[in-house]
């Protein structure tokens, strides 16, 4: 065992055991910190994947924008989110059993793919020394989401959406005047 | 191995002479502002505890260190605990980008004067930014005390809001050097010139932000006294308080670095090329004057109504920001300077 | 050295979980909470596809930073429906909100 599956490992069990909790605990304010926790470690395993850029995105949008935000409207709701309501409808069982039934098909499905345990090749770009890898990868991301042969036209769909979602998210919480 | 243990020696080393710094910053930080609201208020300010006051922190210190801890009996106990430790700790680990100068030669070895000089610098300064909102809104709710709560809720929203500003204000200078890691920065405003004097609006607009990032006047909604009872830190006592105030100050003084490094050419100064020690010492001085500029406008501006701050922010500085990214953009197209 | 087979097993886990939450929670905010879960196991696969299969190209970096916007936007107008239902009928139990279901 090296040292990077040793932290694969904890980050692994520690992703999923805050997942778990974000999906059974009771009051929504510990499910959030969990959820945090879980997002945290995604962006370890960025890193552990080299894609830097990602896992500081990942703790700059979801831990610091998305997360605060979900635990601002659990607290503006705060008197129905509280310790004492029931946590899952009558449909966990068959939730449960569901998510039983995707996990063990998708694992089958993939385990049939040839690349299954493939290993990770060095990551390299030619003429590039190692030490300013990072600073191409970055470079090369950020021209292939502006470049008309990469991904502009996702890119800019994407910004639609978002400026759809803000006004969308004004209109819908827009307190009119009594 | 011999290499890779001096190199834990190093960071080891760099890492606490950078917290002790910190640490004994803030105290001189708290000593700074009451002696300099004193002198613009004309009053003396503190001038008991040692010639000139100056042992007045570590008299605070103590005192604080011996008052008693209450824990509200309603209070949500685990995160009430760690919710001080939240807001202080990324106000430490916030400058291990920030490079103090360029390296120089020791005992035969390179020794660079930053802790890690990242590629994504100035994406990390930010990411690990918008982590402190945490201890805030945290230490708000686990009070279970509705002051607190507000307060906690107001100071979200209010960094959340200004956050948005302040990483658009990042912009500019990063277009202009064309790098985001911060020595690279520091770097290009030698060979040009300081960035405040490309990008006034941007310098504006980052100051401001920074202001509300760090719960200054006239931004110190959070824990305004006279309507909040001081706020998200209204049920915290003795060295769990202190940990809050040291919190705030560290994290004045990271803003301060973080302004003087992208705008004000970081460690740049008179014959810094021959003497590479110098760095720090620019740097620090920078910061005092930062510092200096912004216990003034506390001591000067009375707080915003809480509506007029978020209108402030969305309204105005927003799109003003925008607008000196847009501009910016033009102007290293035209005169070709990125 | 970490095969693939790792991460996409983590992948498939942390997505079954998001899926029990979205399916089992009452809560409006807790089904969000989920939704964000599956998001992230999908943003593992595609960084490590990107990294095991295809790094010499950006594709996987850059569809993860698509599935980043897509989850903003979610997220933002997923709350501002749970606050506007919660000032209408004072709830956020997603099995209370039937208004249009007699």
């Amino acid at each position: 065992m090296t040292a990077l599956q040793v932290i694969f490992l904890a980050t692994a069990a520690m992703i999923l055991f805050s997942a778990w909790m974000v999906v059974t605990r009771r009051n929504l304010v510990h499910a959030a910190l969990y959820l945090v926790l879980t997002l945290f470690g995604v962006a370890v395993l960025f890193v552990l994947l080299e894609a830097t850029f990602l896992a500081v995105v990942q703790v700059l949008i979801y831990i610091g924008a998305i997360a605060i935000l979900m635990i601002f409207a659990i607290m503006l709701t705060r008197r129905v989110a509280s310790d004492d309501t029931v946590v899952a409808n009558h449909n966990a069982g068959w939730a449960a059993m569901l998510a039983v039934l995707v996990f063990s098909s998708l694992v089958i499905i993939m385990g049939a793919w040839s690349q299954f345990t493939t290993f990770a090749s060095p990551l390299t770009r030619p003429g590039v020394p190692s030490n300013e890898l990072g600073q191409e990868i970055v470079a090369e991301l950020g021209q292939s989401l502006v470049d008309p042969d990469a991904y502009v036209i996702p890119f800019e769909v994407a910004s639609v959406l978002l400026l759809a979602a803000l006004i969308g998210a004004i209109v819908v919480a827009w307190q009119k005047d009594k | 191995m011999d290499e890779n243990i001096a190199l834990i020696i190093e960071w080891v080393l760099k890492a606490v002479i950078l917290a002790f710094g910190l640490i004994t910053g803030f105290a001189y930080t708290t000593y700074y502002e009451r002696k300099l609201l004193a002198r613009i208020q004309i009053r003396i300010g503190p001038n008991r505890a040692g010639p000139f006051g100056l042992l007045q922190p570590a008299a605070d210190g103590i005192k604080l260190f011996f008052k008693e801890e209450l824990i509200p009996a309603q209070a949500y106990k685990f995160i009430f605990v760690i919710a001080p430790i939240l807001t202080m700790v990324p106000a430490l680990v916030i400058l291990a980008v920030i490079p103090w100068g360029e390296s120089f030669e020791l005992f035969g070895r390179q020794i660079a004067l930053s802790m890690a000089d990242i590629n994504v610098g100035v994406l990390y300064i930010l990411s690990v930014a918008s982590i402190s909102v945490y201890g805030i809104v945290l230490a708000g709710w686990s009070s279970n005390n509705k002051y607190a709560m507000m307060g906690g809720l107001r100071s979200t929203a209010q960094m959340i809001s200004y956050e948005l500003a302040l990483g658009l204000s990042f912009v500019g200078p990063l277009m202009l050097a064309g790098s985001m890691s911060m020595l690279d920065i520091v770097r290009a405003q030698q060979e040009t010139a300081w960035y405040i004097f490309y990008q006034p609006l941007g310098a504006l607009i980052f100051y401001i932000a920074m202001l509300a990032e760090v719960n200054r006047a006239p931004f110190d909604m959070p824990e305004a006294e006279q309507e909040l009872a001081a706020g998200f830190h209204t049920e915290y006592s003795g060295m769990k308080f202190a940990l809050f105030t040291m919190g705030e100050y560290v994290k004045m003084i990271a803003v301060s670095v973080i302004f003087s490094t992208l705008f004000l050419g970081g460690f740049d100064g008179p014959a810094i090329d021959r003497f590479v020690l110098l760095g720090p010492l620019y740097l620090v001085l920078k910061v005092a004057a930062c510092l200096f500029v912004m216990i003034w406008v506390r001591a000067t501006l009375p707080r915003l109504r809480y509506d007029r701050l978020m209108a402030f922010g969305w309204k105005l500085l927003l799109p003003a920001a925008l607008f000196n990214i847009f501009i910016t953009a033009v102007l290293i197209l035209l005169f070709d300077l990125g | 050295m970490i095969p693939l087979s790792w991460y996409l097993i983590l992948a498939a886990g942390l997505f079954s979980v998001g899926l029990y939450g979205v399916l089992s929670r009452k809560n409006a905010v807790g089904i969000l909470m989920g939704i964000e879960l599956m998001l992230n196991a999908a943003n593992i696969n595609l960084v490590a596809f990107w990294r095991y299969v295809d790094s010499d190209s950006i594709a996987g970096q850059a569809f993860a930073i698509i599935v980043f916007a897509v989850a903003a936007a979610e997220v933002a107008v997923g709350l501002a429906l749970v606050i506007s239902v919660y000032r209408l009928r004072k709830t956020v139990a997603a099995d209370e909100i039937d208004m249009l279901k007699w």
